[in-house]
């Protein structure tokens, strides 16, 4: 037996045994690059995420409203922060991962390419866009790699005031004149399939799912996690008197699951290739932010030096 | 680790939730300084009041056992089951011991 396939195994045991992997243990080279770009990916997410939402924080329609809004949006950014921090315990600089991002070189969830166009779609988000992450993000608090299932629960802890808020706005339109149910109700038709989308391709169409599945980096598949998504979002529409825009959704008694219809796979590649109606936009605004930042990183390192050269002629 | 001097180096965070109780490790950030790193430390961390007192320690700073040499490093305790209060046999009756 040659040296690595020992190693590897004395890993998978490890894995098998629910024993978590630390950043000094040795990994398959694969699992390494698998983690990194999942955990980038997933902090640039939230990152961009900012992006639709920060659209609505001046023009929220009360100071209640406005509050919730900055705090969620701040929890956002810690967020990303987490996650850029437990993929750098993996060997890549936060330049170069920062950098990836910036060039389009890196992947963000697709979802954020879509516009927030009324204050509902603000609803939307929380209860659907962030109610489908947290599904795939308590998954995530048992991963295999210790700092990022340490990330993970810290993150679900704050995401569930998250969809609650979210919820509570698409209530409380529901509730209120015609127009502003019909525009919770438009905000929905919009944003259902797209957050479907957001579990990923299905079981039958992800080829590396098998071996993240093996290294528990995930524990459940997209059609499992996609599924209860459904079942506990249907139900959470009724209550509020909405409609989900799937004319094919429907209990199945046998199952205990709804059966619903089918996902626009087109659109989906479309959007992941970057043609949805934000992809730029996004980019875009995320180069600003990161160029117009550029003298405030540098004024703070001159900053600090200046200070650290005075402190050591004080002494 | 980057080694570009462009760059704000990395800190680790520990918070300590309570007084009485340990600084905890919780993640770690980058800062151009320990002051900065204080004030974006309590930006990240402590958002829900989960802290009252930061450490910030430059990543560099820690040094750490390495994970194949854990068998032989920690092998000194594995035979000393008499450390352990569970260890005695106590004679029948006896109270408060
Ligand atoms: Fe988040
Ligand atoms: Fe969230």
């Amino acid at each position: 037996m040659t040296d690595v396939q020992n190693l590897e195994e004395r890993f998978q045991a490890k894995i098998d045994a629910e024993q978590k992997i630390e950043p000094k243990d040795w990994m398959p080279e694969k699992y390494r690059k698998t983690l990194i770009r999942q955990i980038s990916q997933h902090a640039h997410s939230e990152v961009v995420g900012m992006l639709p939402e920060g659209n609505w924080i001046t023009r929220a329609p009360n100071l209640r409203r406005k509050a919730i809004l900055l705090a969620k949006v701040q929890d956002e950014a810690g967020h990303g922060l987490y996650l850029y921090s437990a993929c750098e315990t993996l060997g890549v600089s936060r330049e170069q991962t920062i950098d990836d991002l910036l060039s389009g070189k890196a992947k963000y969830s697709s979802i954020f390419n879509y516009p927030t166009l009324t204050w509902a779609d603000i609803g939307a988000i929380g209860w659907l866009v962030d109610g489908a992450a947290i599904m795939n993000q308590v998954m995530l608090c048992r991963t295999s790699y210790g700092p990022y299932a340490r990330a993970m629960v810290r993150i679900c802890k704050e995401e569930s005031f998250h969809q609650r808020q979210g919820y509570e706005i698409m209530a409380v339109l529901a509730k209120g004149t015609p127009e502003q149910k019909e525009m919770a109700q438009d905000a929905l038709n919009r944003w259902w399939w797209p957050s479907l989308m957001m579990f990923g391709p299905t079981d039958a169409n992800s080829p590396h799912s098998a071996e993240s599945m093996k290294w528990k980096i995930k524990r459940q598949s997209n059609d499992e996690l996609r599924q209860t998504f459904i079942d506990r979002t249907v139900q959470q529409a009724e209550v509020i008197g909405l409609t989900i825009p799937d004319p094919k959704l429907k209990w199945n008694e046998a199952t205990q699951h709804y059966e619903w219809g089918e996902i626009d796979w087109t659109e989906f590649n479309n959007v992941v290739a970057g043609n949805g109606p934000c992809n730029k936009e996004r980019l875009a605004a995320r180069n600003k932010a990161h160029a117009e930042g550029a003298w405030v990183r540098e004024a703070a390192l001159a900053h600090a030096a200046k200070k650290a050269k005075k402190e050591k002629v004080a002494a | 680790m980057s080694d570009n001097p462009n760059n704000w180096p990395l800190w680790e965070i520990f918070i300590q939730s309570k007084r009485g109780l340990e600084h905890k490790h919780v993640g770690s950030l980058h800062a151009a300084d320990a002051q900065m790193a204080i004030e974006n430390a309590r930006d990240v961390y402590t958002r829900r009041q989960e802290g009252q007192s930061i450490w910030v320690v430059p990543a560099g700073a820690i040094s750490s056992s390495q994970p194949d040499d854990a068998a032989m490093l920690f092998d000194p305790a594995d035979d000393k089951t008499y450390r352990h209060p569970t260890f005695y046999t106590m004679p029948e009756g006896a109270k408060y011991i």
